[in-house]
């Protein structure tokens, strides 16, 4: 393509990838785009430690009576879920697409504090420096939700030093929400009203919100685990006149909203695949808007469906589980209403596409368990089985993952100028899915006939199904392989992209150039229409 | 690379617009946002405390009257008194910094430090007649009322936590005065740029405030109790 153009010194438009090639513009950027990359970088290297933790559980599980000592078996869940859940699934969407396309949506030029969107970055690494040293020096037993007093008092591993990483990386998050809130407030171009903004911004404040009240509350329950373990005062030790229930209290505090910072994002990145892919605009848009801010709000009044079987009073209970089943209903609101943007829009199932509609049905089956689980009579039946660990990983893993490499996919060409090849796309797509379902449906069943989670060994009738889900896992890990490989194939060989390769609407596509420039536009952007105009239509007492 | 140069020219030349903002106005409407959003997230992180504490009070109100009575409530309000005083002197700070008074922006400011500084000591004192009376938690804890002996210990842990915190706080919030201060010395502020002043301005009350609510709750409020 480029050859045709009448450029005679140059084959590439300066870009915010060609300006500057040396270390130092990489590592002092300022650059949301670079930090977004910066970011990207990093989490896919966590999501890989991850991923081999759950690999070697998933190996454990092959066989009743376990294949590590116990002692290690609880090592591996515990970093598998500290890392997957802080390292991973906090910053995934939020810190590269949104840190990447969020300025640009809104028509801005970077973030509203471009020097503290870097240092969220190095605070980022810095937490994860002491998660890494907590596992070259033998790893925590824990689990990921670090309960007291077991964590506080009983446990000889590194405690402490996974508790710094998770204290530490929780400041990055909480500056990524700071950013993003004055952000969308103040950086709006001309003609960018509040019900203008793309259901990805709106999807992003949410998050910031919960980011931005939530982190603190986890940050501080922290400190406390920390000096407790140090000067064993007794806060959350039974046998010393503290409650250990008050600690579950304030981990969940933050810990529940924390699932909303890791399916808002996911949820904003499907409303944009669904309506460009279905050529329409979204269904309802006021009420997918509303919605994130909605499930932002309830989520803080929901946390105590943790504690159904921990000696919370029976009357909080109840008000916990009728609060937990209204969260549902903005989250269905949404489901409903891309269904609603899909009827009688002309669809095609690229790959972006493809993982928006797993993302909608896997998440659907996820969001419905979770309601089997905030019941309070059959939660007394379920409470940590595997049909927790099989609801979660649906809207996770089946959610926020599958949404992280749709929007990964949809975004790849802004981000890097190159398109990728489509068929392998499709084939890891189809590959992922069906991996997936393998994995974690059998724990649903194992989860119900009794099979307790965090269990290195369990009895022979379960070995059928935990092999099934081993296979699965399997399977799992080639589709994640597969993107990795060819997205890195692309970025130096594919095609060169135009400007819109998927003929979608937003300013990122429309007005801002391939990959952007440095300050993101060549000319200052004005919005003129209402988001996703697919029908073109003018709007009621038009601009 | 273009975009540091800028930020450091941003720095030269205070006023100068930073390249990602359209006008000052959008500049200084975006800090002052930030910083409430910041505070809003200390007030969180607070938070998380006073519900700890909320919660072993309920749980021990006797213990508590007892602890109480080992808490320093002269220098406990002669601390109030202090930081009441230096959150006067921080807002004459910002005034002056307003009207582009340099001279009484840095001895405003000046004031204000000694005052932190204050505070800081007589928090040594206090801590230091806390680490005598073996009112530390920890291996080390002694209690005159044995029946009390586990739950005055949370509460001093608590006593510990919150006000440790709140020094944390001050000693960063020195940290920042004298930044300022440095930055007025070499007229980086005047009437129309004068943001970072404003917005450590803010810090400080914030954690004057926080003070304000820690006093009464850990020296006062068991007192009357008998
Ligand atoms: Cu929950």
């Amino acid at each position: 393509m480029s050859t045709t153009l009448p450029l005679p010194e140059t084959t590439e438009r300066p870009n915010y990838l060609n300006v500057d090639y040396s270390w130092k513009s990489w590592l002092f950027t300022t650059d949301h785009k670079r930090i977004a990359l910066l970011y990207l970088f990093s989490i896919t290297a966590f999501f890989l430690v991850g991923a081999v933790f759950a690999g070697l559980m998933r190996l454990n599980l092959l066989f009743p009576d376990g294949l590590f000592e116990h002692d290690t078996y609880n090592k591996f869940f515990t970093m598998h879920g500290v890392i997957m859940v802080f390292f991973f699934l906090v910053p995934s969407i939020p810190a590269t697409l949104g840190n990447f396309l969020l300025p640009i949506m809104i028509g801005a030029r970077d973030l509203a504090f471009p020097r503290i969107n870097l240092l969220s970055w190095y605070i980022y690494i810095a937490g994860g420096v002491f998660a890494v040293l907590a596992i070259v020096k033998g790893g925590v037993d824990t689990g990921w939700t670090f309960y007291a007093p077991f964590s506080t008092t009983y446990s000889n591993t590194h405690v402490i030093l996974a508790a710094i990483g998770v204290f530490i990386s929780g400041f990055s998050s909480i500056l990524t929400g700071l950013n993003f809130i004055v952000t969308v407030h103040k950086m709006r171009a001309p003609g960018m009203t509040w019900s203008r903004l793309p259901l990805f911004v709106w999807a992003h404040y949410a998050t910031s919100l919960i980011q931005v009240l939530g982190t603190p509350v986890v940050a501080i329950t922290i400190v406390l685990l920390m000096l407790e373990r140090i000067l064993h005062a007794g806060i959350f030790d039974p046998n010393l006149g503290g409650d250990p229930v008050l600690f579950q209290h304030l981990f969940w505090f933050y810990s529940h909203p924390a699932v909303y910072i890791m399916i808002l994002p996911g949820m904003g990145v499907v409303s944009e695949i669904i309506a460009c892919y279905s050529r329409k605009g979204i269904f309802g848009y006021g009420f997918v808007a509303f919605s994130s801010v909605a499930i932002a709000v309830l989520g803080f009044m929901v946390w105590g469906h943790h504690l159904f079987v921990a000696g919370q009073s029976m009357y909080a209970s109840m008000v916990f589980s009728f609060i937990s089943f209204l969260v549902a209903v903005p989250s269905a609101i949404k489901v409903f209403n891309w269904t609603a943007t899909m009827y009688k829009g002309s669809i095609t199932f690229d790959t972006p596409m493809l993982y928006a509609l797993g993302f909608i049905g896997l998440f659907t089956i996820g969001g419905l368990t979770g309601l089997f689980l905030a019941t309070m009579a059959i939660d007394v039946h379920l409470t940590d089985t595997y049909f927790v660990i099989a609801h979660f990983h649906y809207v996770m893993v089946g959610g926020m993952v599958l949404a992280f490499l749709g929007g990964i996919h949809f975004w790849f060409p802004k981000m890097t100028g190159r398109l990728y090849p489509e068929m392998w796309a499709r084939l890891a797509a189809a590959i992922i899915f069906v991996g997936f379902n393998l994995t974690f449906f059998p724990q649903f069943i194992l989860g119900y006939l009794g099979m307790p989670r965090r269990y290195a060994t369990y009895a022979q009738e379960f070995q059928v199904l935990h092999v099934l889900s081993t296979a699965g896992a399997s399977i799992l890990g080639v589709g994640y392989l597969l993107p990795l490989i060819y997205l890195t194939w692309a970025w130096r060989k594919g095609e060169r992209s135009p400007q819109n390769p998927w003929q979608a609407k937003g300013l990122e596509w429309e007005q801002s150039p391939t990959p952007p420039p440095t300050f993101n536009f060549d000319v200052p952007p004005v919005v003129t229409e209402r988001p996703y105009n697919y029908s073109e239509e003018v709007e009621v007492g038009g601009y | 690379m273009a975009d540091t140069d800028l930020s450091v020219a941003a720095h030269a030349a205070p006023t100068t617009l930073k390249h990602h903002f359209d006008d000052r106005e959008q500049q200084l409407e975006s800090s002052t946002l930030g910083m409430w959003v910041f505070l809003l997230t200390e007030i969180m992180f607070f938070g998380g405390m006073f519900g700890a504490y909320t919660v072993y009070r309920n749980l021990y109100p006797a213990a508590f009257a007892s602890t109480s009575h080992y808490m320093n409530v002269t220098l406990g309000a002669t601390n109030t008194a202090v930081l009441i005083f230096s959150s006067l002197t921080m807002a004459l700070a910002v005034r002056s910094a307003q009207l582009g008074q340099k001279r009484a922006l840095i001895s405003f400011l000046t004031f204000t430090l000694i005052l932190g500084l204050v505070f800081l000591s007589i928090k040594y004192v206090e801590y230091h007649e806390k680490w005598v009376d073996h009112h530390i938690p920890g291996p080390g804890f002694h209690y005159a009322e044995p029946q009390y002996f586990h739950q005055a210990q949370i509460l001093f842990f608590l006593y510990f936590a919150m006000t440790g915190l709140h020094a944390l706080h001050m000693i960063v919030g020195a940290g920042l005065i004298i930044t300022l201060i440095a930055m007025a010395a070499r007229n980086r502020f005047s009437s129309g740029w004068y943001t970072p002043v404003e917005m450590i301005g803010l810090y400080w009350h914030f954690v004057d405030i926080v003070w304000i609510f820690l006093f009464p709750l850990l020296y006062l409020i068991g007192r009357t109790m008998r």
